[in-house]
């Protein structure tokens, strides 16, 4: 038994913008951009935010493991759907843990998500931390060309590691190389030239020594440099300076996902995880405000299959998105016509909400002891024609259960910000069934009998009052069986 | 099991507005013509009313909570009225109760009346609204096509049917209809249309397009019962009384429990064997001579015509598509146009269709009378959805007594 990283997951949203149609768009204005028309981005689905990209993370790095010892939930982000109300307690709620789970918000930075880790690793108990962005971008603006969405999620705690953590260093400094208030809404950001050369030249080279002699280690020993910066050659630049060598230097994914802000460093460090060997050590940075620097050893026990999805299959499970509008229209960067039928009240009782938190954000139903038929919602009275026993029922979770499609309908009548609305009648084989929502499906894919896997995510946004509520959607069953 | 009330209850007079877009018309406009005609086709006055029921669905756009705007809209004498609403059964459901109104005795002569303003939204199709508090959390934001379309794909999984046969049954079905609605006076669309134009419709919800889809109307309709006794004490010959009136709800078996295949209405086919039961029908092929069946979509009349017992389980494509449910088939389905195109004021629907059945009867259908005088006369109301449901039948009859 020791300390360090337990287990590891990711996830990407399906939707990849391909930055050629971002280009051809605005090119007009800016000639720019052309030149970073190239590859994709990931894009969130409509009804995706950090918080349902966090629990899909989270439910990828929990594959195969017991989450009943998990005490405490970091998410880190800078895109909070909420400012007041904790973000991570959705998580926490959506993966059902236990109430005495702590639970706690990191933002502020660009270097949220390593410095969550960083916590997490130099505190006791088994800590889930997940990092999650989803960036506004304005509309022509570079960043809306390097951003993508995504998530990453590492148990860390006592056990057998598939990672161990052999040195760490930080540095603060209030270099602002951009900054978000929630009047600017979108990042204003400094010459690159600058940031390059005073932020991250200047700032980073020291703590990477520093984490580096704490180890032990000289440059050369390490395997896998993992430092996000979407300026061009920058992470071989430092690398070089630093004296790592340049084959060391990870892919920082801008072709395939783009940077996933607060996220990114953990969803690269997730990317490495699932490729290094045992022995090798991987360098991960942070930097935002100043810097953190994470030195691991991946272990043995790292060539355990999972059947976690990880960056890798979650890059695989992909849909090519070449509508920009689309893109626009979902990130309210353009006010489109949503016609009469987008008007309902979609107010959320928040005591019902709270009432019914176990069959709404857990997604748990009920087994009936007296006939053992499983069903969604929990109810007091069974709902097997046969048996009708009264307050019988103990908590079932349905959330990883695959269910299989029963009936179902693409509605091009009813509002959804993404028509045609796919929904249908879900069964799943062991018992239990309900009308549900699809998301991430293809009109053309829908077929009675087709495997579901629940997915967590945003199921009404309340533009009247700025809420939004979440519930479990289905989706198809990805052909890595995830 | 009950001895139910085949027979103990006469229809004295009915009547009916015209349905459809109705832009100069109030609810309380719609609700007075249905009631003058019924009034005056009964042959009483207001007064001799002793209670009254309103069947109305989405109260809230148009006249409201309570049974107030029916008392308010016809001067009733400070009687007992009732507002009901069960989905697209309330009309049915009204008539319903005045029915075990006069057959418990509480009352002599008793109203139904069925209204719906739909046509004051602003967009075509139902209005969009809420599930319920805590529904809303969970339930997809389902429109009445989509939930309905669903039928087609359990219904094409569970028999195998191609998606081009079905959709060709279901589009017969829709020309039938907008034949039969082209000879109804009062009904909403009145123009014939094609197998093509069906097929070649804009879809609303897979499979379901434009043509598969009800019209969305303002109408009312309405119902004055009594007993056999009193209708021929006030003069009244050829009777029309009720044979079976059925109600059946989900329990939520379908949309939680694994007994359902999504294929059929598991309400539908309990409420018909009941209704059979109750009107003494052993072979409903042979026994009904017409039937009205909410055809809010025509897939949902397709599954129906199976689940009451009509055409054999899987057999419907066959019945349809030979024309045995045509005007001039060996029982005519929706002669009056049906929800299709007499149209679909939900309160109001129900009522409807027992208004073609007693027309019918009596011989006073005019273009679109049915040469041989029907007997048994069965409508069928469902609310709600495939998966959660009520289902109302009744029966009515000419009177052998």
């Amino acid at each position: 038994m020791s300390f360090g990283i337990l287990s590891y997951g990711a996830y990407v949203p399906r939707l990849r913008l391909q930055r050629k149609v971002i280009a051809d768009a605005n090119s007009w204005f800016n000639a720019a951009l052309k030149g970073l028309g190239k590859g994709e981005r990931a894009m969130a689905n409509w009804d995706e935010d950090p918080v349902t990209m966090a629990v899909e993370a989270a439910r990828d790095a929990l594959v195969g493991h017991d989450r009943d010892g998990v005490t405490a939930v970091t998410l880190a982000s800078t895109t909070f759907p909420f400012l007041d109300r904790l973000n991570a307690g959705v998580v926490t709620g959506a993966l059902s843990l236990d109430e005495s789970t702590a639970s706690n918000d990191i933002s502020g930075t660009q270097r949220a998500g390593t410095t969550a880790l960083l916590q997490a690793l130099n505190s006791r108990g088994q800590t889930l931390v997940a990092a999650a962005e989803k960036r506004d971008s304005n509309a022509a603006s570079p960043l809306e060309m390097q951003t993508g969405d995504g998530a990453a999620a590492l148990l860390i705690g006592e056990g057998e590691p598939v990672a161990k953590l052999l040195a760490s260093s930080t540095r603060s400094a209030d270099f602002v190389d951009h900054f978000r208030t929630i009047d600017s809404g979108t990042d204003y950001g400094w010459e690159e030239r600058w940031i390059r050369d005073a932020g991250y030249m200047t700032i980073v080279p020291p703590a990477i020594k520093a984490a580096l002699d704490k180890a032990g280690l000289t440059p050369a020993d390490v395997n896998h440099f993992v430092m996000p910066a979407v300026l061009p050659k920058l992470a071989n630049a430092m690398a070089k300076k630093a004296g790592v060598p340049d084959a060391a230097v990870r892919d920082n994914l801008s072709a395939v996902c783009g940077d996933t802000g607060a996220a990114h460093a953990l969803v690269m460090l997730v990317h490495a995880l699932e490729q290094a060997k045992p022995g090798e050590r991987i360098l991960v940075v942070g930097f935002g405000q100043g810097v953190d620097v994470m030195v691991f050893e991946v272990t043995p026990a790292n060539e355990k299959k999972t059947g976690r999805l990880g960056v890798s299959g979650h890059l695989a499970r992909r849909r090519e998105e070449t509508n920009y509008n689309k893109f626009l229209a979902f990130n309210d960067v353009v006010e489109i016509e949503r016609g009469m039928r987008s008007e309902a009240d979609k107010l959320t009782a928040l005591s019902a909400m709270w009432r019914n938190r176990g069959a709404v954000t857990s997604f748990t139903g009920g087994k009936c002891e007296k006939c053992g038929t499983l069903q969604y919602p929990i109810s007091r009275i069974c709902v097997n024609p046969n048996c009708g026993a009264v307050d019988t029922q103990k908590p079932e979770p349905f959330a990883d259960k695959t269910g299989r499609v029963n009936s179902y309908t693409a509605d091009r009548l009813t509002y959804s910000p993404d028509p045609p609305a796919c929904y249908g009648m879900i069964q799943f084989e062991e018992g239990g069934r309900w009308m549900m929502d699809f998301t991430d499906v293809d009109e053309k894919d829908l077929e009675v009998g087709r495997n579901m896997r629940m997915m967590f995510r945003v199921k009404d946004i309340d533009n009247q009052r700025g809420f939004r509520r979440y519930f479990w959607k289905a989706a198809p069953v990805a052909a890595g069986g995830n | 099991m009950a001895k139910g009330i085949r027979d103990k209850v006469a229809i004295l007079g009915m009547g009916c507005s015209k349905f459809g877009e109705r832009w100069d018309m109030n609810a309380e406009d719609l609700m007075v013509e249905a009631y003058v005609e019924a009034l005056s086709d009964a042959g009483i006055e207001t007064k001799q009313i002793d209670a009254a029921w309103l069947g109305t669905g989405i109260e809230e756009q148009h006249v409201g909570k309570s049974a107030v705007p029916l008392a308010v809209a016809l001067r009733l004498p400070f009687i007992p009225v009732t507002r009901v609403e069960n989905f697209c059964a309330s009309g049915t459901e009204a008539f319903r109760g005045a029915v075990y109104a006069v057959a418990s005795g509480a009352a002599d002569i008793a109203l139904a009346l069925g209204v719906e303003k739909l046509k004051d939204t602003g967009y075509g199709g139902l209005p969009q609204r809420g599930r319920g508090t805590v529904n809303n959390m969970t339930w997809p934001n389902l429109s009445a096509p989509g939930s309905f379309a669903q039928l087609a794909a359990a219904y094409r999984a569970k028999h195998g049917a191609s998606p081009e046969d079905l959709k060709r049954a279901m589009a017969h079905v829709s020309v039938k209809s907008h034949d039969n609605g082209a000879k109804n006076p009062k009904a909403h669309l009145r123009n014939k249309i094609d197998i093509d134009t069906v097929l070649k419709a804009p879809m609303i919800a897979e499979p379901l397009g434009l043509f598969d889809c009800c019209g969305v109307s303002d109408g009312s309709a309405c119902a004055i019962v009594t007993t056999p006794e009193i209708a021929r004490s006030l003069g009244k010959t050829d009777l029309i009384t009720v044979k079976a009136l059925q109600l059946a709800v989900s329990n939520g078996s379908e949309a939680q429990h694994n007994s359902w295949d999504g294929s059929y209405f598991a309400t539908t086919r309990i409420a018909a064997k009941r209704a059979y039961a109750e009107a003494g029908i052993e072979k409903p092929r042979d026994e009904v001579s017409l039937v009205e069946v909410h055809d809010c979509f025509s897939i949902t009349e397709l599954v129906t015509m199976e689940d009451l017992y009509l055409s054999p389980e899987g057999g419907a494509i066959r019945d349809i598509l030979d024309g045995f449910y045509d005007a001039d088939g060996q029982l005519p389905c929706q002669i009056d146009g049906g929800l299709k195109c007499f149209g679909h004021p939900i309160g109001a629907s129900g009522l409807r269709m027992i208004y073609e059945m007693y027309l019918q009867m009596l011989g006073r259908a005019g273009e679109r009378q049915r040469q041989e005088t029907p007997r048994i006369g069965m409508t069928h109301n469902l609310g709600g959805f495939p998966h959660q449901n009520v289902c109302s039948i009744s029966i009515v009859g000419r009177y052998e007594g």
